[in-house]
């Protein structure tokens, strides 16, 4: 069979298994729909965390940006695992107990008050959303490359998916195929990784491979990436480039926006008890660690590979993969000193860094752009970091089954969190907005009912961004954690472990960190966009690092407004004391 | 009783924190460059601790919070059960 075959095979199997499991788990009551009646195996619960964590983006995405990052993307490395770490220790265990349904609940409650419900609220459903464009992204890109339809029949197909079994089964259908889905992208992504690391050192196990000797030489791999990283006037990959307070703040902001992310901190409410919630977020770790320490060996086998097969290689004897990807759009190549061969180094190869191709091919037979060459340097190749894992395969010319499974990997990555996403904001809208603030007389029958709607219309709206995606989701990735970090986790933190802290604090502190974080984000990467660099930043902090700062401004505000106001009521120290104790 | 175990559940925090704040932002961050002055293998150390160790080391801390917990919450409910005894 062919790639293609294999790859149409993979996919429908993996799709059958998902509905298969949807119909045998559905849901029966808001107890099911939203916290799948608190029945989880923490195990079980690990994986489904792990794969609701683990998105298009940390799938296709991540070892590509680490790729051209080398050492400097050690901050997503980091940032997305020590996060669990805050998690485990600092909220889980404790909103388990508290034993509600959604994030809000937590807040409103907390916060005895409906306002503080409803600033969660909006925060909650701009970064969900935010994150469930990329994933519709990555299905059509998935899509377009492998099974060769049409990129908006491919997020229509996805969604239908998606729409079945969560709409479904809710919060239990997710969890069971989430387990499913888990163990096809690890497996996806192991098996390639397993192959490149033979192929390049020799080494089965990549996390120790990136570290040995190239095969049939005594050169480290990383000395030899480092040596020609630099010859062809890059960093060299084992070195940062960028400042050491800019790291340390993306990876702060990063950790403390993963932990108060709405979607994962929702997987602990499904365990029975609460040292389950903590073992569980455990296990989370462990199933996210295999593949997080797989990536960066990948990123630095994609890189030497992508080097070694395109360097001073004539275009028309390049590989079949660069082609192809370059007839997606996600390569071009422009001929500078029209020598026919390619050329790759440091900087931007074409003027205005992306891209428009136009009608005709050049002298070579490669695609025509319409952009001017960038003449400030010789690079030749224009290359979209997201291709690295999936054109990885190709790169080291492995079997075309291997192919196929990284392409249902990529979409069981981008599946199983777009589902955990739609299900918080459903129950954002069904639970916060409306049971519990605009209509509570509703009975358990009809919020169910409106949380299907509501699941419902949430993908309709996620499918509108795959088929139209916005220009700007890749900056948006940062208002993300950003704003999870400087709103969400510090309402959560500080409701757990300062009980002093009342309901003026609290709206005053998120308000602050929303603003200043959206505001300086808004203004870096929408406004003064030509001013984005270094020397402009507040303490040289990039727009990535500054929910950090946020966090901070967000805590210092809400302790100091709180000392303000007179003391929460008796009944929130009992709740605070009671969540205390498991 | 419960005020005796918030306190115990503080100190097991502060001091798996300080780890988690030693090994990611220390080692793999602050420290690192002086690090890379050591290898093990290929990998220069601050380069390992960024990409690989403080990876490893964050899997460990959950899983020893988990048993010192566990520990905690035993210890803690038959002091309780003492209690009621009486």
């Amino acid at each position: 069979m062919d790639t293609q075959s294999l790859t149409y095979l993979f996919v429908s199997l993996s799709f059958a298994l998902y509905i298969g499991i949807a119909i045998w788990s559905r849901a029966q009551s808001t107890n099911d729909f939203y916290i799948a009646g608190k029945g989880v195996n923490p195990v079980a619960n690990g994986m489904a965390t792990a794969a609701d964590w683990m998105s298009a983006a940390s799938f296709i995405s991540m070892a590509g940006l680490i790729a051209f990052l080398g050492k400097d993307g050690s901050v997503y490395l980091m940032g997305w695992t020590g996060g669990y770490v805050l998690l485990a220790l600092l909220l889980a265990p404790y909103l388990r107990k508290f034993g509600q349904y959604t994030v809000p609940d937590f807040i409103g409650t907390r916060y005895y008050s409906n306002a503080a419900r409803l600033v969660a609220v909006i925060c909650l459903i701009f970064v969900s959303f935010t994150y469930v464009a990329g994933q519709m992204r990555g299905v059509g890109i998935v899509f377009s490359r492998f099974l060769e339809v049409d990129i908006n029949l491919g997020v229509a197909i996805g969604m239908c998916i998606v729409f079945f079994y969560a709409v479904l089964g809710g919060m239990k259908g997710i969890t069971y195929t989430q387990v499913a889905q888990y163990c096809v992208l690890i497996f996806a992504y192991l098996v390639p990784a397993i192959f490149i690391s033979i192929l390049v050192t020799g080494n089965p196990v990549p996390q120790l491979g990136f570290g040995d000797t190239l095969i049939d030489s005594s050169t480290y791999l990383l000395d030899k990436l480092d040596q020609v990283t630099t010859d062809l006037g890059f960093n060299a990959y084992t070195e940062n480039s960028k400042s050491k307070i800019d790291i340390f703040c993306i990876t702060a902001a990063l950790m403390f926006g993963t932990a108060g992310l709405p979607h994962v901190i929702v997987r602990f409410f499904t365990v029975p008890k609460v040292s389950d919630a903590r073992k569980s977020a455990g296990y989370a770790l462990v199933f996210i660690a295999i593949l997080y320490s797989t990536a960066p060996a990948v990123s630095a086998f994609a890189r030497i590979n992508f080097i070694d097969s395109v360097q001073n290689v004539e275009y028309q004897s390049s590989p079949e993969w660069f082609q192809n990807w370059e007839d997606i759009g996600l390569i071009a190549w422009k001929d500078k000193n029209e020598d026919g061969l390619i050329q790759y180094s440091a900087g931007n190869a074409l003027e205005g860094t992306k891209p428009k191709f136009v009608e005709g091919e050049g002298n070579h037979g490669e695609r025509l752009v319409s952009n001017d060459a960038n003449q400030a340097n010789n690079n030749e190749v224009y290359i979209d970091r997201d291709i690295m894992v999936l054109a990885n395969p190709e790169i080291a010319q492995l079997p075309g089954w291997v192919i196929a499974l990284v392409a249902a990997g990529a979409l069981a990555a981008a599946l199983s969190t777009a589902a955990g996403l739609l299900l918080v904001i459903s129950a954002s809208v069904s639970h916060d907005l409306l049971k519990k603030t605009f209509m509570p007389n509703i009975t358990d029958k009809e919020e169910l009912l409106y949380a299907r709607c509501s699941a419902a219309v949430a993908i309709l709206v996620a499918g509108l961004f795959g088929i139209y995606p916005p220009g700007f989701v890749a900056q948006v990735v940062a208002f993300a954690f950003g704003l999870a970090a400087s709103t969400i986790f510090p309402a959560l933190f500080l409701g757990i472990f300062y009980k002093r802290l009342n309901m003026q604090g609290a709206i005053a502190g998120m308000l602050s960190g929303l603003i200043f974080t959206s505001s300086y984000i808004i203004y870096f990467k929408f406004i003064n966009i030509e001013i984005n660099y270094a020397q402009y930043w507040f303490l040289g902090i990039s727009p990535e690092g500054i929910g950090f700062i946020g966090m901070m401004i967000n805590i210092v505000i809400a302790l100091a407004v709180s000392s303000f106001y007179s003391k929460p009521p008796e009944h929130v120290y009992e709740i605070v004391d009671n969540i205390r104790t498991p | 009783m419960h005020k005796d175990y918030w306190r115990a559940n503080l100190k097991i925090l502060m001091i798996l924190l300080s780890i988690w704040f030693l090994v990611s932002f220390g080692f793999g961050i602050i420290f690192s460059d002086f690090l890379d002055q050591y290898q093990i293998g290929g990998f220069k150390l601050g380069f390992w601790f960024a990409q690989q160790g403080s990876i490893y080391l964050f899997v460990v801390l959950i899983f020893i919070y988990v048993y010192l917990m566990n520990k905690l919450d035993k210890k803690y409910k038959d002091n309780n059960d003492e209690e009621n005894k009486y």
